[in-house]
């Protein structure tokens, strides 16, 4: 039709879309099927959380690091924890090291086990999702017999960890170990070189090292471009100093480079946690120091002034000097910060959490340019976008 | 163990502050390091400057913006600060930088210089009310359309002042004043928990002028 002007459609995606990972809003602007702008409207499930953190005690507090990216929960609690750690100035003993860094690495294992499930299924893959969640199960088994809860552990905490390990525990995850590079090896013949798969994720939402760099990119989406990166072995904490693994690069950046990062990433998490429960040394999991860690049951039974700091912990808390720290560590989605400055109370003055989400979504509007609105989709779905961090 | 960065891959923290003192003279107004971390001041007029240079001298190189905060102290003279995390990939370190502002006084954006500050200087606006001249977008981005007030300020109460709920005759969400159903409680339970500052004299060795034995 010579003469006909054709405008630009402007239309909404989500919020109540299942392909938004949650309640996402994005306004596109569509020149046929073409996306020539997407302006991602979050906050739809912000609760408040760095206001909350401000009015509650250092333990308090914790919790709150579950709800924020609620996949990959224990990474967020081993932050939170180095950063209060760094500020009081406390050591934690092996044991302790040893079990945060072997439940770090499950965590990592649940969080791409989701990713890539929910990327499948978005691009219209069932099976991996079904296959993937019935080893999620068994994974947030091990999170119940630690902590006794299958997702909101609260487990790693400033000092160690709650509890020691249930006896039995590690023959489990080494019985569950065994089994698992089949199932990774499955999903493998069902996605990597499937022919839809790979029309769908190749050279979809290439992400250059410059503009990686320039938006605040990290973990998977840094290392899909090409840049050698992961605070696991750049800045390490605890014992990841100690542990043999590698770290996979991509080279295209784009959303099938990720694929393969993540996968192979499930088996370098498999050897890292294969040496930590060969290593795992005994001793304690949480300092002794009873102004932060509170006492055993049994000895409040015994002692009074075991009594007394048990009372004390669980009503004020403990005070943290004054002081700032910002502390990151790479979690499964990348690298997740907290800015923790503490003004001598019982209570934080402000707790800022760097989410990696957060500066991946940023990003949605270059990589989606120019691609078509299921592209987008896979887009969101590489970014691993969970809204509980992005809101926060 | 826990302490990544403070002799780290050819120069340590000192001699990166050290250097920055030197080369950015007069444009900043402090360098401290706390917990192997090391935050240097500037003054607002030269923060373009002063992260420009960060981000592109040999010696730098701090090519990424990691978290862009504000941060809320109503007793200081300048109320706000603005707090830059900035991470070089080449020579793993981190550096804090740090503006202070007064209620009201804009802040240059530097979305220029990392387009990762886009998202991070709007939440700030959101959230303390600092305002980031030439930003090319500044709305609002967590709170809720039409929202009024700066939530993370700490004057702002933890409630909040409206709610919402579903009206049923109106068929709509209806904003209304909070109201608790129970009183807003606050514990602070700031006691002497490390015990008392004071001992009970020993008659021999007591000193009133020293005070060091009461630390226990």
């Amino acid at each position: 039709m010579p003469g006909t002007e054709i405008k630009n459609f402007n239309f909404n995606f989500g919020p109540q879309h299942p392909a938004a990972h949650g309640v996402l809003r994005l306004v596109l602007e569509m020149d046929g099927e073409v996306c020539e702008r997407a302006d991602p409207h979050i906050g739809l499930l912000h609760r408040g959380t760095e206001k909350l953190i401000e009015h509650k005690n250092y333990l308090q507090a914790l919790p709150y690091f579950d709800r924020l990216d609620y996949v990959s929960v224990m990474g967020q609690e081993h932050c939170f924890s180095l950063a209060v750690e760094k500020l009081v100035g406390c050591k934690v003993p092996l044991r302790g090291q040893y079990i945060r860094v072997l439940f770090h690495e499950i965590t990592r294992i649940l969080n791409h086990l989701l990713q890539i499930g929910t990327n499948a299924l978005d691009i219209g893959a069932m099976t991996p999702f079904l296959w993937m969640f019935e080893e999620r199960e068994k994974l947030m088994g091990f999170y119940e017999q630690v902590s006794g809860a299958r997702l909101h552990a609260a487990y790693i905490r400033p000092g160690g960890v709650h509890q020691d390990m249930p006896s039995g525990m590690i023959e489990d995850i080494q019985k569950w170990a065994e089994n698992f590079p089949s199932i990774i090896d499955d999903v493998e013949t069902l996605l990597t070189d499937n022919r839809i798969w790979k029309q769908r994720n190749v050279d979809i939402g290439v992400v250059t090292p410059e503009q990686a760099l320039d938006w605040g990119f990290s973990g998977v989406m840094l290392r899909g471009s090409g840049i050698a990166w992961d605070l696991r072995k750049s800045q390490p904490y605890d014992v990841y100093e100690a542990m043999d693994f590698d770290v996979p690069i991509g080279k295209n950046g784009d959303c099938y480079d990720r694929y393969l990062l993540r996968v192979e990433e499930l088996r370098q998490s498999l050897r890292i946690i294969a040496q930590c429960l060969e290593e795992l040394p005994g001793g304690p999991v949480m300092v002794e120091d009873q102004k932060l860690a509170p006492p055993r049951r049994m000895e409040m039974k015994r002692s009074m002034e075991a009594l007394i700091h048990h009372f004390k912990l669980y009503t004020e808390g403990y005070r943290v000097p004054e002081g700032e720290t910002y502390t990151a560590v790479e979690a499964p989605k990348g690298e997740f910060g907290v800015y923790l400055v503490a003004d001598g109370t019982n209570r934080p003055h402000r707790c800022k959490i760097r989410a990696p989400g957060f500066a991946h979504l940023q990003g949605l509007d270059f990589m989606a340019k120019g691609h078509q609105l299921a592209d987008l989709v896979a887009c969101i779905a590489s970014m691993d976008i969970v809204f509980g961090e992005v809101d926060r | 163990m826990n302490d990544p960065g403070s002799q780290l891959d050819g120069y340590s923290l000192k001699e990166l502050s050290d250097y920055l003192l030197t080369s950015l003279e007069g444009n900043l107004r402090e360098a401290a390091i706390l917990h192997e971390q090391l935050t240097i001041v500037c003054d607002v007029s030269f923060l373009v400057r002063v992260l420009t240079f960060l981000r592109d001298d040999a010696q730098c190189q701090f090519k990424q913006l990691s978290d862009l905060c504000g941060v809320d102290y109503p007793d200081r003279q300048f109320r706000f600060e603005i707090v830059y995390h900035l991470l070089s990939h080449q020579y793993n370190q981190r550096i804090r930088v740090k503006v202070r502002v007064h209620e009201g006084d804009p802040v240059p954006s530097i979305v220029k210089v990392y387009s990762a500050a886009g998202w991070y200087e709007r939440e700030a606006w959101d959230m303390y009310g600092v305002y980031f001249a030439e930003h090319p977008d500044l709305r609002r981005l967590l709170t809720d359309y039409g929202f009024d007030g700066h939530p993370l300020r700490k004057d702002f109460p933890l409630s909040g002042y409206t709610e919402v709920r579903y009206d049923e005759e109106q068929k709509r969400v209806v904003y209304e004043p909070v109201t608790l159903t129970q009183e807003f409680r606050q514990f602070d339970f700031m006691s002497p928990w490390e015990g008392a500052r004071y001992i009970l004299p020993d008659e021999d060795t007591f000193d009133p002028m020293d005070d060091t034995e009461g630390d226990k």
